[in-house]
């Protein structure tokens, strides 16, 4: 039994000062609702998840106490990989038929203060100044730049695309082009990154209408085909966030195996690909995901970006949407957002950003603290 | 008189004379991790040992601290005080690498593969007057 997406709702992701995260997170469900035609009283499920904005499941009191089987899903910044991971099991194993995928969040301004505890981790490792996901994924960067000679030319690049494509695309939380120089001469936030190469905690909400293929018919004439979600977690010797100490062989980042069985499970390659959605919290993670996700050989990044085979006119469109640079992270809705816009583009509904020649088959990943990657390949 | 203890016991020798990190060994797999464990990260083994990391290395990645992190960072710095500090990974003569803050903290300074060496610094003073220890590197004093 193949899980098709037929529904499709977005709350802007930004800043919404007049709304909690939960009102968010209802408004994206009966914006999703709606695009598929039905009710929240026809789902017979829901996982929902948020980090700051209060239990998903709370949801119910603002779409209805209609008893249906409700799971709240934490999987830090893969939590939306995780929630529709959680789905499509639901649909796949033959429990249930149809039902929702909603994430949602409002974070406070400024980076993400985790505690040490909540993590397996003791309190002097946050209170001297070590647990930062800046520091980690400047390091991780900077190293990659080192080993597989990427430049700075590069990391502006990304930084120049999100932007652009953020500037075309009207949910965008940040929607002013910006130049080189603009970039380039950034304050620093922990070198080599600086401000405008970091996406910002955000608020927002998303949410998913999800059913058995065989009945997609009855909510969406054009609905889409999740062949696959994963999510796997980080192995011995890989590389991650809040890590005290590593082991001295890098071993594979929880990424390259979630791609991998992605990848086998869907019985499609890299090269099939026609646009995709990778986690770029910074613009170093865009780079080395590229990679990850094996899309191309490590250091061959330097190239592609050159000659903009990642915009959305090249051979691999990443982020069309200007990504989590310029939608900001509200972390519980953030994946979603990823597979939201791969369903806009495979429907032919995205606007101005959307990629040319009809693309067939997207590719979503989402990465989370403490190395936890989720894969989904999506198909019309 | 001035009293000082580490901030949190066991991650490196302490009176400290030559101050060098702790960490575990594994007795089934050999891998060592950081702060000690006592089960193996690697093969879940739980035959774990406490050992010396030593106090030299060389810098495997870096960058630098440029804002005041929030709570629960918990120095006696204030917003006027604080200063921008360094933070790496040191690959230890096991292989483990190590994340800790490191003394230099302009871009000029650093680079990767330099050799560092251990030392403690003050992180703040608790309730009664004492002065509370953590680890950090910085550039070895040897080749500087």
């Amino acid at each position: 039994m193949d899980v098709a997406i037929v529904g499709l709702g977005l709350h802007p992701f930004g800043r919404s000062p007049a709304l909690t995260g939960l009102e968010q997170g209802a408004e994206a469900a009966r914006a999703a609702l709606r695009d598929a035609g039905t009710e929240f009283k026809n789902m017979q499920f829901a996982f929902g998840g948020s980090q700051d904005g209060g239990n998903a499941d709370s949801l119910v009191n603002l779409l209805g106490l209609t008893g249906l089987q409700f799971t709240n899903i934490w999987n830090g910044c893969a939590t939306g990989g995780s929630s529709l991971n959680a789905a499509y099991s639901a649909i796949k194993s033959g429990q249930y038929d149809v039902g929702l995928v909603v994430g949602f969040d409002k974070h406070p301004r400024g980076a993400f203060n985790p505690q040490p505890r909540d993590w397996g981790l003791d309190d002097w490792y946050g209170e001297t100044g070590l647990m930062l996901t800046t520091q980690f994924f400047a390091m991780k960067i900077q190293r990659y730049m080192h080993d597989y000679g990427i430049s700075r030319d590069t990391l502006i690049r990304v930084a120049e695309k999100a932007f652009r494509n953020g500037s075309i695309t009207p949910t965008a939380w940040r929607r002013t082009a910006l130049s080189r120089d603009e970039i380039a001469e950034a304050p620093m936030v922990s070198e080599p990154l600086n401000k405008y190469m970091f996406c910002s905690p955000a608020e927002g909400g998303c949410a998913l209408v999800v059913c058995r293929a065989d009945i997609a018919q009855r909510f969406t004439r054009n609905p889409i085909i999740l062949k696959t979600a994963v999510v796997r977690s980080r192995n011995y010797g890989s590389f991650e966030v809040f890590s005290p100490s590593q082991a001295p062989l890098l071993g594979d980042a929880p990424t390259v195996n979630a791609s991998r069985a992605a990848f086998e499970l869907a019985g499609v390659g890299p090269e099939d690909i026609d646009v995709a959605q990778l986690q770029d919290t910074e613009v170093g993670a865009e780079i080395m995901h590229m990679a990850e996700n094996g899309f191309c050989d490590h250091g061959d990044q330097e190239q592609w970006i050159a000659d903009g085979v990642t915009e959305i006119n090249g051979r691999l469109p990443v982020n069309t949407d200007g990504g989590c640079l310029a939608n900001g992270e509200p972390v519980g809705a953030s994946g979603l957002r990823q597979v939201y816009e791969i369903c806009l583009q495979l429907r032919g509904d995205a606007g101005a950003r959307q990629v040319p020649n009809q693309p067939r088959t997207g590719y979503t990943h989402v990465y989370g603290a403490p190395g936890i990657s989720g894969v989904n390949i999506l198909a019309r | 008189m001035s009293q000082q203890k580490p901030l949190h016991e066991g991650l490196f020798t302490w009176p400290p004379g030559q101050v060098e990190l702790l960490g575990s060994r594994c007795q089934n797999c050999g891998e060592h991790a950081f702060p000690a464990q006592s089960s193996c990260r690697a093969c879940a083994g739980s035959e774990t040992e406490v050992v010396s990391l030593g106090n030299q290395g060389s810098l495997w990645t870096w960058t630098i601290q440029s804002f005041m992190p929030k709570a629960p960072y918990a120095t006696d710095e204030t917003a006027e005080t604080f200063r921008p500090y360094g933070v790496g990974y040191v690959e230890m003569a096991c292989g483990l690498r190590v994340e800790s803050r490191l003394r230099e903290s302009s871009v000029g300074d650093l680079r990767i593969g330099m050799p560092m060496a251990l030392e403690l610094i003050p992180v703040r003073r608790d309730e009664d007057g004492t002065e509370l220890l953590t680890f950090q590197f910085r550039a070895s004093p040897e080749t500087a």
